[in-house]
């Protein structure tokens, strides 16, 4: 049920060069999103560009109504919004996507992200560890000056490790080689990833190899947001190669098992 | 004020219908608005036996409008009867059928299946560009135009509407081909041939490498093609390409267009629908139209 809303931004902040966080008056959106949920935010209201932006929900103050997604300036989309002032308005839709960060049946969560693929970690690492899950989180960046949010990670979980590629901040290497450590030691029973694509096959793989269920969540380029163009086609990794069947990232995803899809 | 206008036997409450793909069976967009306060629904273009889509990435953003190759995925008419229809039926709107072959024959039966249901009108698709041989070949001249739409013609009792391409040379010949098949409508525009090319990969951004082009960006070329093909036919005109606002419907209209659909715009703004038919009505009053059908081609030429 997504619903559009003009929504005030209340508080911006640069948490480094060209990535903002947002914080914005959204309680229609707030009291019906999940973690993995995203939002759709136009950011003119002409008609270029033209398309809606797919942008993570990162943080929600449900008693507040108040919806936190940062963002990296990419292109011309993120660039303009993030000309926004306080007191604007934001257009956006939402919540979109299955929300279904599922991890209602396990215990010992390994919450994975890199890069800007951390964002909707957030709020699913506060939500399980305000339902009594142990949590464990796994950062990683290019190196120290792409790090961000450690603090905040901290806090919601119960042990984060953060790694770069370069060691120059952190443990030294990718974040996946840790987390493999750990299941190794039986600390882990769920993995829950999102962040760059080699990654996020990484992840599949280590999943594959030791029988960790992984849901990750995946990015495509998108028209409507919301099931209808059927733009964000993802193959179904059971259905044969001369005829492929389709699931949609906005709609039946963006989270996945990582076995039930191809990337 | 009166909004009524009658497309091809298909009588619309209002001009404001919506296009075909971008507005799948209605679903998603009824949690926005009451799908009857507009005039149709094109459902998707749904063929005879479902079919798989193309390879994503199947759309992106280009200069006010967008490039989409989705390759026509649909499950099939038969799961539309089934599943799609009655839930459209729920709204007082008219529901158009969006349908395409590979075949002439491809075509016909589905024409023959659409005639049994309970819809008030069928639009065929003569222009996919996306789909590789297929359909193409029939829109592009005036004999493959002419020779689908007899054969649909003749199986189908409901109001029959072809659908154009514009990537032709002449669009009034493929127009003039439908009118004299005997169908009840021409819409006009399907996308118009495009591509997008990532310039740091080399490669185009669509895996289809091509697409069609939609929105704003072709609403001059849809509005002149919609205005030649108006002083060539006398069946009515569903007009698209770039519709966002009641003015943009207006343009349409007075170019010769009896209604028009939103298509992509749908994405942008999903109550795009029911405000230009909002402002299709603060035209009138702002000029003093009693009736809506008193715009229809009524451009003046300089
Ligand atoms: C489900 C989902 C959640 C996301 N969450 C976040 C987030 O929380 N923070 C964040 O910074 N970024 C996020 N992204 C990526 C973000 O959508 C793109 O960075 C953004 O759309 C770029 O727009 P632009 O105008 O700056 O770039 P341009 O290059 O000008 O964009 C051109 C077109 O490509 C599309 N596009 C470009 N990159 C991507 C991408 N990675 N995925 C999908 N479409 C893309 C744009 O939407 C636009 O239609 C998310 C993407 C998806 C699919
Ligand atoms: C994602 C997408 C899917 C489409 N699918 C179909 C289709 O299945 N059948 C069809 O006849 N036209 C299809 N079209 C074309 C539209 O109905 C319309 O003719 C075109 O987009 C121009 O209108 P617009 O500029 O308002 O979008 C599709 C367009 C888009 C953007
Ligand atoms: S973006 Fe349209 S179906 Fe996903």
């Amino acid at each position: 049920m997504p619903v559009n809303v003009k929504a005030k931004l209340v508080k911006k902040e640069a948490l480094k060069k060209d990535v903002f966080k947002f914080s914005v008056k959204a309680k229609e959106i707030v009291d019906i999103s999940k973690p993995g949920h995203f939002i759709e935010i136009r950011v003119s209201d002409q008609v270029e560009p033209f398309l809606r932006r797919p942008i993570s929900i990162y943080n929600m103050d449900k008693e507040n109504g108040i919806l936190e997604f940062i963002f990296q300036v990419k292109g011309k989309g993120t660039d303009i919004l993030s000309q926004k002032q306080v007191g604007d308005e934001v257009d956006i839709i939402g919540p979109l996507g299955n929300g279904k960060f599922d991890y209602s049946k396990y215990q010992n969560l390994a919450i994975i992200g890199g890069g800007i693929g951390v964002f909707p970690l957030y709020e699913l690492a506060k939500e399980a560890k305000e339902d009594g899950k142990n949590v464990t989180t796994y950062l990683g960046f290019r190196n120290k000056d792409f790090v961000l949010l450690e603090d905040e990670f901290k806090n919601v979980s119960d042990e984060l490790v953060l790694a770069t590629d370069d060691g120059s901040y952190g443990k030294n290497g990718f974040a996946i080689n840790f987390l493999k450590e750990d299941i190794e030691k039986g600390k882990i029973d769920s993995i829950y990833a999102c962040g760059p694509l080699p990654m996020l096959r990484a992840v599949k793989k280590l999943a594959e190899e030791t029988g960790i269920p992984a849901q990750v969540s995946l990015e495509e380029k998108m028209g409507c947001g919301m099931g209808v163009c059927l733009g964000c086609a993802v193959k179904t990794a059971s259905s044969p190669k001369d005829s492929p069947s389709y699931v949609y990232v906005c709609k039946t995803g963006p989270v996945f098992d990582s076995t039930f899809v191809e990337f | 004020m009166n909004l009524e206008v009658n497309l091809g036997g298909i009588k619309l409450k209002n001009p404001v219908t919506v296009a075909s793909g971008t507005f799948g069976y209605g679903r998603e967009y009824s949690e926005f608005y009451d799908l009857g306060e507009i005039g149709a629904i094109c459902t998707k273009g749904t063929s005879l036996r479902p079919k798989t889509g193309n390879k994503a990435p199947r759309v992106c953003e280009t200069s006010s409008g967008m490039l989409n190759a989705i390759g026509l995925e649909n499950k099939g008419l038969e799961y539309f009867a089934e599943f799609d229809l009655p839930f459209l039926k729920k709204f007082d709107t008219k529901i158009i059928v969006n349908t395409f072959g590979s075949t002439v024959e491809d075509y016909v039966e589905a024409c023959r299946f659409l005639n049994k249901l309970d819809i008030d009108g069928v639009e065929i698709n003569l222009s996919c560009p996306n789909v590789k041989a297929g359909c193409m070949a029939f829109g592009n001249t005036y004999e493959g135009v002419k020779e689908v739409t007899e054969k649909c013609r003749r199986v189908i009792d409901k109001p029959l509407i072809v659908k154009l391409t514009p990537n032709v040379t002449d669009i009034t010949q493929t127009a003039k081909a439908v009118e004299d098949a005997g169908a009840d409508g021409v819409s006009l525009i399907n996308t118009l041939m495009g591509m997008k090319i990532d310039i740091d990969k080399r490669r185009p951004v669509l895996a289809n490498n091509t697409g069609g082009l939609s929105g704003p960006a072709i609403k001059p070329v849809a509005v002149r093609m919609v205005y030649q093909v108006a002083q060539k036919v006398k069946i009515p005109i569903l007009g698209l390409g770039g519709i966002v606002s009641g003015d943009d419907a207006i343009e349409f209209m007075l170019a010769g267009a009896s209604a028009i659909s939103i298509g992509s715009g749908n994405f942008i703004d999903p109550y795009v629908a029911p405000k230009t038919v909002k402002g299709i009505e603060d035209y009138m009053k702002k000029y003093n139209i009693s009736d809506v059908n008193d715009i229809i081609g009524k451009v003046e030429m300089n």
